[in-house]
């Protein structure tokens, strides 16, 4: 039901952020096959990242990049529990979300080269990569520009629901930083999802910065999960350097939105590994050495890599083979990329208007 | 077909023909939906919604929070997802609290995504001057949206025109944009009770004339007939074109008639610096410098908010004298 007349009803109770980081402990237990998922996703993601870093600072892609590499449990252990059918709106740190949500490298590094084979045929680039069949409505280069698109698109989802008679809806999932929190579209989206109880979860990938920005200076509060209720919605914190605690926070929240429950806001407390931009970054100094060493000790590849091999899941030479194949994925992608087509400059027009036989 | 075209039956004022055109295009097509500030409950502050929210319940007609950014987006996301939405901002003034969904997410998803998005979103907002409610509520910004490619705006002026352009809106699988005109809310025109369209990109041709050929829009189409009959008895025959399409504009049929009235004069109500006229006087002097006698002129507000009170406001919007003063002045006869 969505509209006015019923705005009021079953608003959720508001959680405070260490209930709902309790009451998300209880047992959800990952399956090998889960584990074995996350660990592809993270990996991936890594590699795409560090080649498509490199990539951009020896001048082979054009443009800037923002990359993903330190926060891979974050996209991993969300889209996990989603299928094609899902949507997420990504950020300008959007490679990371497209690789979870089963990118094919081929078409992304492609599309980073500004090639006609890429996922927006070379219109986009690093931050507008999309890939709408698979329901990912783009990265986007406006900070908090996401969280109002994925509200319209679990509006559709509940609205589809109803009309096809399904009580289980498709899930709208926006990722957005620490920084996105302090924009007045993350407001306005949050709101209207929460009066209008839609199958949306909001995920805050809070990596400490918003760009140069420590939190600290920027917003008044340390968890970005506190404000969900102001908009009468759970909020919840999970440690997003860990793949597993993202599963079963995201699992939660997610499971509970499909079914009708409303949105949640899940926050995730993440880090990114290098600058705002590419690898080697712009050479500001303000992130101490010492912070870095501490978050990259964390580092959720390693530390998911480690309990798998302790829990018998996986064994060293298997995780190698993982790294192997990634790696010849991507050798063969970036080749597919740089022996791909440029677009034709006659078709600069093509795509502003979809065309009617009207117009 | 134009108004004057139509079969002569039924009328309609402008605020019944915005009405019959939302219902109507929530009639035809079940993935429609309208959503807006009191567009459910209130029908809107101009009454232009009154029963639809009985005609198609709350799951379809619906209140949104005063929200401008979170309801383009609504559109933006809905509409990329297989919704054809309906959204209204109530005041065109408000579009500043949403520009970002409009320029950067709306206008733009479907280029940036190698078109693999389709944007099938009509937005619905009332402009204008002429009620006194002063610089916020009041303008008149369609130039904005005509900047911005991936956008359609139509500035319907007349009943007749304005349903037409809600359907054809709504039926598009592009953003478009109609600008209504609030002070023409009261206007009777007549309108065939049945849905129909209005070509997209083609102006009307208000009134035929071989001397001068007056280009408006908006409500400034009255004015600019108005001011014809004034020249009339002058022996001065206007040509009077309404684009009513903004965007995509009808240079044709500018360039066409300017080539044969060999003067033009280009009316709005927005403010004249970088206004549409703007570009227009700029494609007729691209396009039939060799045709004309005399530099395009324009009338348009003065680069000023749009003021409150009323003596003030009444200076400020052009009127049928300050377009008949212009024509004058271009053809040398004042």
């Amino acid at each position: 039901m969505l509209g006015r007349s019923d705005a009021r009803d079953g608003v959720p109770i508001p959680l405070c952020a260490e209930d709902a980081v309790a009451n998300s402990s209880q047992a959800m237990e990952p399956s090998e096959e889960v584990l074995k998922d996350l660990h592809l996703r993270m990996v991936r993601i890594r590699h795409f990242e560090e080649e498509a870093g490199k990539l951009m600072e020896q001048g082979k892609s054009p443009g800037a990049l923002h990359l993903y590499i330190g926060e891979e449990a974050v996209a991993s252990g969300v889209m996990v529990h989603l299928s094609d059918q899902d949507q997420i709106t990504s950020t300008h740190r959007g490679h990371g979300h497209l690789v979870a949500k089963g990118g094919e490298f081929k078409k992304m590094y492609a599309e980073l080269y500004g090639r006609e084979t890429g996922y927006n045929k070379g219109r986009g680039g690093s931050m507008h990569i999309s890939n709408v069949d698979a329901g990912m409505l783009g990265a986007n280069g406006i900070v908090a520009a996401g969280p109002p698109i994925a509200v319209g698109a679990a509006f559709s989802n509940k609205y589809l629901a109803r009309m096809e008679g399904r009580d289980s809806m498709n899930v709208a999932v926006p990722f957005f930083g620490d920084g996105a929190t302090n924009e007045g579209a993350f407001h306005e989206a949050a709101n209207m999802a929460a009066i209008w109880k839609l199958p949306v979860v909001f995920v805050c990938e809070n990596n400490g910065y918003g760009e140069f920005t420590p939190q600290a200076e920027h917003q008044a509060i340390s968890d970005v999960a506190d404000r969900a209720a102001g908009y009468g919605m759970p909020g919840v914190i999970c440690d997003g350097m860990d793949a597993i605690a993202v599963w079963e926070a995201a699992g939660e929240a997610i499971e509970r939105a499909r079914s009708g429950g409303g949105p949640t806001l899940v926050e995730c407390k993440t880090y990114r590994f290098v600058d705002h931009v590419g690898l080697r970054g712009i050479g500001l100094h303000y992130r101490t050495d010492e912070e870095l060493e501490e978050w990259r000790a964390r580092d959720p590849i390693p530390q998911h890599e480690q309990r798998m091999v302790e829990m018998g899941v996986m064994t060293a030479e298997e995780i190698q083979a993982v790294h192997d194949a990634v790696m010849a994925d991507i050798t063969e992608s970036i080749e597919f990329a740089e022996n791909s087509p440029l677009p034709d400059p006659a078709n600069l027009l093509n795509d502003v208007y979809t065309p009617t036989a009207a117009s | 077909m134009t108004a004057a075209e139509a079969p002569a039956g039924r009328q309609l004022v402008y605020t019944l023909a915005i009405t019959e055109g939302v219902r109507q295009a929530l009639q035809e097509e079940p993935l429609a939906f309208m959503a807006g500030e009191d567009v459910a409950g209130a029908g809107s502050v101009f009454g232009i919604y009154r029963g639809l929210l009985d005609e198609f319940g709350p799951d379809r007609v619906i209140d949104t929070p005063i929200s401008e950014s979170g309801i383009i987006g609504l559109a933006v996301g809905a509409g990329a997802t297989g919704l054809k939405p309906i959204v209204d901002i109530m005041f065109m003034d408000f579009i500043g609290e949403c520009m970002d969904e409009i320029v950067n997410q709306l206008a733009k998803m479907r280029y940036m995504f190698g078109g693999k998005a389709t944007l099938p979103v009509t937005v619905l907002t009332m402009s204008g001057a002429g009620m006194n409610l002063a610089a916020q509520h009041s303008q008149s910004l369609e130039a904005w949206l005509c900047h911005t490619p991936g956008l359609k705006v139509v500035m319907p002026a007349t009943a007749y025109d304005v349903k037409g352009a809600i359907i054809t809106a709504a039926r598009e699988p592009n953003p478009v944009f109609v600008v209504m005109c609030k002070g023409l809310m009261a206007l009777p025109g007549e309108v065939p009770e049945e849905p129909y369209t209005l070509p997209i990109g083609k102006a009307n041709v208000l009134r035929e004339g071989d001397n001068l050929t007056v280009v408006a829009h908006g409500r400034m189409i009255h004015e600019a007939t108005k001011a014809a009959d004034i020249l009339e008895g002058e022996g001065i025959s206007v040509e009077v074109i309404d684009p009513l399409w903004l965007q995509p504009l009808d240079t044709d049929t500018i360039i066409n008639s300017v080539s044969k009235t060999h003067n033009a004069l280009v009316v709005h109500e927005a403010v004249r610096f970088g206004g549409v006229g703007a570009e227009i006087a700029a494609q007729i002097a691209e396009l039939a410098f060799d045709y004309l006698d005399a530099p395009v002129g324009r009338v348009a507000a003065p680069f000023s908010p749009v003021p409150f009170s009323p003596v003030l406001e009444q200076t400020y919007v052009p009127n049928a004298e300050h377009i008949a003063a212009e024509a004058r002045r271009i053809l040398g006869t004042g």
